[in-house]
């Protein structure tokens, strides 16, 4: 009777909670995995050394002091858009539209230094600067929820509707203010007196962006984590009923935790005009509004994690397009570089959740399975 | 009984789930022409043996024969080509359909109507089913969708039936019709699995029953050679009394009156019509009806979760002074200094959110308390700990998701933290659904205990014989109206279940 028929080749078991070194492995021969099939994908396609290529990958993101600090600030602004999602996520509110949420706080921003310029001393002129574009950000992201409160409409559609809004909104501004005219670009706003302009700490002109972002990081999560606020959040989103049934205004809930998430992104989109750029133009948030989901759900909505996650994608972005440069490759060949790294991580959860059981090992995984018991 | 052939021989079957031990070297066999009861506590591995053969799961360890011959049960389709249906406790049916398109439904012969349901027919008339082939399943009473579900196994060429509590569903008639339905499938040679908490249902249908406890197999032997007493003490380990309690109420004062409150559903349909009763401190009122028939909208009208048309519900403090509770939604309710728990019958869905802790759980009712934006962790973790250890909750620990637990437990936490906050008024909807027989006691005691400190309670059940055991009031609801209200103590099933089906019982009679 102990030989079995047909017996399948494998079969997929669930798995209980991973210890955190055991999952990080998993993870850490992911990434190695992803790199080797990353080695053979150049050598195969462009016969170049693959250690060179790596080599050029971590030149390009941190090889000089410059390029660190072009790193920390792009880390900067994709970790913050990825911050003021988070909320709303965990709320289970699919606002995919953090990218129309940044340009409207850019272009309150833009707008308060074209206009106001040389009206206001300049501390008052940055503080109005700064509200325009959380306001303009909040507003941007409450209208698809008061539509979701009160009638239910699907905040994924309507949130990306509103990206094209503010892409054509900002657009058309563009005309109105373009310097010199018939250039169709804003070019760089209050060159001469830096009006509105984020002051330089150090001397440094990215300082004040990493600093910001790194309490808006530790801001969202004691916000998630300890607040009421927060935990109202957390019910919502895990149960709207529940929710009611312990007497939570399930609408009011969803309007302020969008007018907090757009506020941040309208924050990120004033970083971006006042404390980098400028300028502004319809491309100024370059897609990073949806990067920004996926370096949260991959840091499975914990910000400390985000920073590690918006660090990968940002660090593979920067080597990879140096990449391209050096070697003359086209500027796709980083992207698929950087593909087939996120496949590789994204994947990796499935064996973080799952163990497969082959057929002739079986014998051994139980003797194994008893040892880790014992631990 | 040696030398008959069994039609399923399940031999040392190991399945685990991560590092929980469903099932640890389990026995089965089931014999054509027999009816076995599978009896255990929740989490004692029934339903996972079951879905291991009918092709849900694969087992780790283990060998499963048919009628002698091994096997490998791979999917659902390979256990329907030996000939095992499965009918599960919740239905797998798409409403818009027909019967008898839901029954030919993934099958790969040509459809044609016509001949399904003929053949429909003949299988109902073989075994006493009343089933029209042609009616739409969202038309269909929860009875009726069963039996399209037994229907659609027997199509499909069954002859061996698994039934995962069949009757949690059904109202003593129905159940009464199903086992007549069993018992003709039986003696046609079919090989039939119930599984059941009821112990009067296991002595009155099985011939045969088969005991598990905490994933391991204990014994099995023939229904008519033990008893109630015998089996549930099999099942727990230990020697359990089977006595519900019921002492008198103590000083019942009036504390929740409804007067001619009406309710209709979003799409219109009249829930509850005109619905008035009281219900006293101390006192246990049980409230019995066929599923659907306004429990559910009556007790969340009550905790302030329903809109309602019109009719008042008040509250009557114990000095006696009155407060409308209609129209106030449940954060307002509290704030009145009204101490209502409410344990619905979604445990997962509404009375807790499953992907949490216990803390964070104990935390739903109370995260609102003290000043500051931040919450209190420390006081609701003391409460988890309270309610493990007072209630005897089996978990890893307080900081488990309640997801994890299985159902008596998570009611266990759910009717914990109810009863921690000292309430005046306790409503319950199906406090014991799916619960084994000792989790159900530990209820039963809970409420008690509730009513012996003056908490007027309100019971929605659906076990009879419980409800018999424990009211000391029985409301009855027929269609959302009040058939009837009975004293708990001399009442019969008999007038219970007729008052369930039509108004007022007999008297409609006379």
């Amino acid at each position: 009777m102990n030989n079995k028929t047909k017996e399948p080749l494998f079969h997929i078991v669930k798995r209980d909670n991973l210890p955190w070194y055991h999952a990080w492995g998993i993870r850490f021969i992911a990434i190695a995995l992803s790199l080797v099939l990353c080695a053979l994908v150049t050598t195969i396609t462009t016969g170049e050394n693959p250690i060179g290529v790596f080599g050029t990958i971590i030149s390009g993101a941190v090889g000089t002091k410059r390029r660190v600090w072009i790193l920390l600030q792009n880390l900067a602004i994709l970790l913050g858009i990825s911050l003021a999602v988070t909320p709303a996520f965990k709320m289970r509110f699919w606002n995919i539209g953090a990218e129309g949420q940044v340009l409207a706080g850019s272009l309150a921003s833009a707008a308060c230094m074209i206009l106001l310029g040389n009206k206001l001393p300049n501390g008052a002129l940055i503080a109005v600067i700064v509200l325009a574009g959380v306001l303009a950000g909040a507003v941007w992201a409450v209208i698809p929820a008061i539509f979701k409160a009160k009638w239910n409409t699907n905040e994924t559609l309507f949130t990306l509707m509103m990206n094209y809004v503010a892409t054509q909104l900002v657009a058309y501004y563009i005309i109105i203010w373009e310097v010199p005219k018939g250039s169709g670009t804003v070019g760089i706003i209050n060159a001469s007196t830096e009006a509105g302009w984020f002051p330089m700490l150090g001397g440094n002109r990215y300082l004040l962006n990493v600093l910001i972002i790194a309490a808006m990081t530790i801001f969202v999560y004691f916000y998630l984590n300890y607040s009421k606020h927060g935990y109202e959040i957390a019910v919502v989103g895990e149960s709207e009923r529940t929710a009611r049934y312990v007497g939570i205004k399930v609408e009011r809930v969803i309007i302020r935790t969008l007018l907090l998430s757009g506020a941040l992104c309208g924050l990120v989109g004033v970083l971006l005009v006042a404390g980098t750029s400028h300028t502004i133009t319809t491309t100024l948030a370059g897609g990073q509004g949806f990067t920004a989901v996926m370096v949260s759900w991959l840091a499975k909505f914990n910000p400390i994690a985000m920073i590690f996650t918006s660090l990968l994608l940002v660090f593979m972005g920067r080597g990879a397009s140096e990449v391209s440069t050096v070697f003359g490759l086209n500027q796709a060949f980083s992207d698929i570089l950087t593909g087939i790294i996120i496949f590789f991580i994204i994947g990796c959860e499935f064996f973080l959740r799952y163990r497969v059981s082959f057929r002739k090992r079986e014998k051994a995984k139980i003797a194994e399975k008893g040892g880790e018991q014992h631990v | 009984m040696k030398e008959k052939q069994a039609a399923v021989q399940m031999r040392n079957i190991t399945k685990r789930f991560g590092s929980v031990l469903a099932n640890d070297k389990c026995w089965l066999d089931i014999y054509h022409g027999e009816i076995l009861a599978l009896l255990g506590e929740n989490g004692s591995g029934k339903t996972t043996m079951m879905n291991m053969l009918s092709g849900i799961y694969f087992p780790d360890e283990g060998q499963i024969s048919i009628n002698g011959k091994p096997v490998s049960i791979r999917s659902p389709k390979d256990a329907f080509g030996y000939g095992i249906g499965m009918i599960h406790q919740h239905f797998k049916l798409v409403d818009v359909l027909t019967a008898a398109e839901n029954i030919t439904l993934g099958l790969d012969e040509k459809l044609d109507l016509k001949s399904v349901s003929r053949k429909v027919r003949e299988i109902c008339d073989k075994y006493g089913f009343e089933v029209d082939p042609d009616q739409k399943i969202y038309d269909m009473s929860v009875s009726q969708k069963q039996t399209v579900e037994i229907v659609k196994v027997l199509y499909r060429g069954a002859d061996i039936l698994i039934l995962d509590e069949p009757t949690a569903v059904l109202t003593p008639q129905e159940t009464d019709k199903l086992f007549a339905v069993l018992r003709n499938m039986r003696d046609d040679g079919k090989a039939i699995v119930i599984i059941t908490h009821k112990m009067h249902e296991v002595e009155d249908l099985s011939d045969r029953v088969a005991i598990l406890r905490h994933g391991q197999f204990v014994g099995d032997m023939l229904t008519k050679e033990t008893n109630a007493q015998e089996m549930t003490n099999m099942m727990v380990g230990h020697a359990v009394t089977l006595n519900i309690e019921r002492p008198d109420p103590v000083n019942p004062k009036p504390r929740i009156e409804v007067k001619n409150l009406t309710v209709r559903s979003m799409d219109g349909i009249v829930k509850l019509d005109d619905v008035s009763f009281t219900a006293n401190s101390g006192e246990i009122l049980g409230i019995a009806g066929i599923s659907g028939c306004g429990q559910k909208e009556l007790l969340e009208a009550i905790a302030g979760l329903q809109p309602t048309e019109k009719g008042s519900i008040c509250y009557i403090t114990d000095e006696g002074k009155r407060e409308e509770l209609l129209g106030k939604d449940p954060l307002e309710i509290a704030e009145m200094g009204v101490a209502l728990s409410f344990v619905p019958e979604d445990r997962l869905g509404m009375g807790l959110v499953g992907n949490m802790d216990l803390s964070d759980n104990m935390m739903l009712r109370s995260f609102r308390r003290g000043k500051g934006v931040f919450t209190d962790r420390r006081t609701p973790k003391k409460l988890a700990e309270t309610v493990v250890q007072e209630l005897e909750v089996n978990t890893p620990g307080v900081s488990t998701p309640v997801r994890r637990l299985s159902g008596g437990n998570v009611q266990k936490v759910l009717v914990g933290r109810e009863i921690s906050s000292a309430p005046t008024v306790l409503l319950t909807a199906y406090a014991v659904r799916g619960l084994d027989i000792n989790s159900s006691y530990t209820i039963y005691d809970l409420i008690n205990r509730q009513k012996a400190q003056g908490v007027a309670v309100i019971y929605v059940g659906e076990d009879l014989d419980v409800l018999l055991e424990l009211s000391d009031r029985i409301l009855v609801l027929c269609g959302g109206k009040v058939s009837g209200i009975v004293p708990g103590r001399g009442a019969t099933k008999r007038d219970v279940g007729m008052m369930m089906t039509r108004l007022g019982g007999n008297k409609a009679d006379e």
